[in-house]
């Protein structure tokens, strides 16, 4: 019990150091716990958590505005509920991205998938992703390069509109292309 | 009894407050309680406040008292007497004229007291007395520092609430949840920590990116979650004491939905992969061997274990809408699908028997949470919706608590699983969603 006290003073001194700058930050809870007790998951580092890492899929690559000419100025494709059809002018947006990244190579985008509030929140991680597989795949069929597209589902964490109605929710239901340079 | 280290790690938890700057952290997601409906016909108990108090918390008896009022009137089935109607303050049952509280219309009637201790630590005594018969149902002593008072208060609402009702109280346990603060794209977001009336909430993670899905070790001491700090979802252990965390999975692609095994030795895990097809897989945390559980061009994500470790339960879309399939952990079984009503069903939360399910389903635009007897199929709705999510077993299977949305703000719901009665736990400063309710603290 009481090797609590030095555990915690050294987490203090830790986020002393670190709490003004770092944006995501673990601190100790109310101290009701036992430390090290039971469940095994502070043994051996984090094996496996790195592996097969690949360079696809979100991170990398710094934010730039990205293309601004007509329909390429729309970065945003939405969708129905439960949905991950392409319709209507996102075909358009969608074709014209695939067509500028086609002819400048050293582009990439990021797709960030999203959905809105309803529901499941980890099926909807699942459906953002699903969006954005499928812009991906649209991309892909016009002419852009795999190398160039990575993605990333938000599902229903990101949204546009913070608001509880189907006029915010259709905001939400979109993939955002982001330019990396 | 009650770990006499309390006082010592409340000051080093100031120290870190004071050390960050950071004061406002335990207080921005502070919940308050209300009742939304509650049994048309309530026992009705006095909860004499208790004598006493020692120099710590010189109104230690009266605050006693108080939190156990609450808990049992948070409930919805008790209706506490107003100190103020009560004619005397007796502080034992020797001093009890049981007869004048039967007719000031009381079922059963608490009383307690306070005493000092050596060491500065102190005692609560208490005890339960049923008014049609006379009979003292419990008479218990509960010891600690004063710092823990609320916990004891907390475990004299277990006793009572058991006696009576026949059902073990979960008053001391706690509860993990999200806070959102800010509008979009400015948002902040903490992994929170608080007891299950929603007092001592304190921030264990605070982040400018996602926190989503917390899951509760068996042993309460961990918490799992989905943190999108690195741009992406990667799912985090992380010591509920200590603050100390590891990274368990940044696979390509989607990492998501974590929940332990019944023996706090294994992860089950959504993972996406480079395609992002999302499927299930068991993490063995000493060995970090991966098993995959399903593999269907589907989404399968959220699985959930059964109180055997041998099966989970997780939603999936390969039917067409989302439903809730169950398979076992061993991967060689198909999965077998469970719900059939209605075309959209997900977020699976199992019982602690394992014989309930609790489920998000949707039908004709309004989410609700609906439980699914297992055995017999059969289904009822919980909550009125339009937008609620995210249903969790209290660890008695007494009551649920899940997500909402009232007036335009998140909050976190209440509600017996009899859907008789109901609370809700809002935070002035924050939205808050995703709960889960933690194990029990005491074997």
């Amino acid at each position: 019990m009481r090797r609590a006290l030095p555990v915690l003073l050294a987490a203090a001194a830790l986020l002393l150091a670190a709490c003004a700058h770092k944006p995501t930050q673990p601190t100790p809870g109310s101290g009701t716990a036992v430390p090290g007790n039971g469940s095994g998951a502070e043994s051996s580092g984090a094996a496996g958590a790195n592996s097969n890492e690949s360079a696809g899929a979100g991170g990398g690559g710094q934010e730039i505005a990205g293309p601004a000419a007509g329909l390429l100025a729309k970065h945003a494709i939405y969708f129905d509920f439960d949905s991950s059809e392409i319709k209507g002018e996102g075909t358009d947006i969608v074709s014209a991205h695939a067509k500028y990244l086609s002819t400048h190579p050293e582009l990439h985008v990021r797709l960030e998938g999203n959905t809105d509030e309803r529901g499941s929140r980890e099926y909807n991680i699942g459906l953002g992703e699903r969006r954005a597989q499928a812009v991906r795949q649209a991309l892909l069929l016009q002419g852009a390069a795999d190398s160039q597209i990575s993605t990333v589902s938000y599902g229903a964490e990101r949204p546009v509109d913070p608001g509880h109605n189907e006029e915010a929710w259709a905001k939400n239901r979109r993939v955002d292309i982001v330019y990396l340079k | 009894m009650m770990p006499s280290r309390r006082p010592l790690t409340s000051i080093a938890a100031a120290l870190l407050a004071a050390a960050c700057g950071c004061a406002a952290l335990s207080a921005h997601a502070q919940l308050r309680i209300e009742i939304t409906s509650g049994v048309t016909d309530p026992i009705h108990i006095a909860v004499v406040p208790f004598a006493g108090g020692v120099p710590a918390v010189p109104t230690a008896g009266a605050d006693a008292a108080t939190i156990v009022q609450n808990d049992l009137e948070g409930t919805g089935r008790f209706r506490a007497m107003p100190w103020s109607e009560m004619k005397a303050k007796p502080s034992a049952a020797s001093q009890v004229v049981i007869p004048d509280w039967r007719a000031s219309g009381n079922d059963y009637v608490v009383v307690g007291a306070v005493s000092a201790l050596p060491d500065s630590e102190l005692a609560v005594d208490f005890e339960l007395l049923n008014t049609l018969t006379g009979e003292q149902l419990a008479s218990q002593r509960f010891t600690g520092a004063p710092s823990a008072l609320r916990n004891a208060a907390h475990r004299i609402s277990n006793v009572i609430y058991e006696k009576i009702l026949g059902v073990r109280g979960a008053f001391d346990t706690r509860i993990a949840y999200i806070s959102v603060e800010g509008k979009p794209p400015a948002q902040h977001f903490g992994l929170v920590v608080a007891d299950a009336d929603g007092a001592n909430a304190h921030v264990v993670l605070q982040s400018d990116a996602p926190i989503m899905s917390p899951a509760w070790s068996p042993d309460g001491t961990w918490l799992a979650y989905v943190s999108f700090e690195n741009k992406r979802s990667t799912v985090y252990v992380q010591q509920v004491s200590t603050g100390q965390r590891q990274l368990v999975s940044a696979r390509a692609g989607i990492n998501g939905a974590p929940s332990w095994s019944p023996d706090g030795r294994k992860l089950a895990l959504t993972l996406g992969g480079t395609d992002g097809n999302l499927d299930v897989y068991v993490l063995d945390l000493r060995t970090q061997q991966l098993t995959r559980l399903t593999d269907d061009p589907a989404i399968d994500t959220e699985a959930v274990w059964a109180p055997d470790g041998q099966s989970v339960y997780f939603t999936s879309d390969r039917g067409g809408g989302p439903q809730i399939y169950q398979i076992g952990v061993s991967g060689v079984d198909r999965p077998r699908r469970i719900t059939f009503e209605g075309s959209y069903n997900a977020h699976p939360s199992l019982s602690p028997d394992g014989t309930q399910l609790a489920m998000v389903t949707e039908d004709g635009s309004s989410f609700r949470i609906a439980v699914q007897d297992l055995a017999s199929g059969t289904v009822r709705d919980l909550s009125p919706g339009p937008l609620d999510n995210a249903p969790t077993f209290a660890p008695n299977g007494a009551m649920l608590l899940y997500a909402s949305i009232a007036d335009g703000q998140s909050v976190l719901q209440r509600a017996s699983l009899d859907g008789l009665t109901s609370q809700r736990l809002t935070s002035d400063q924050a939205d808050v969603r995703d709960p889960v309710w933690g194990p029990f603290a005491h074997p």
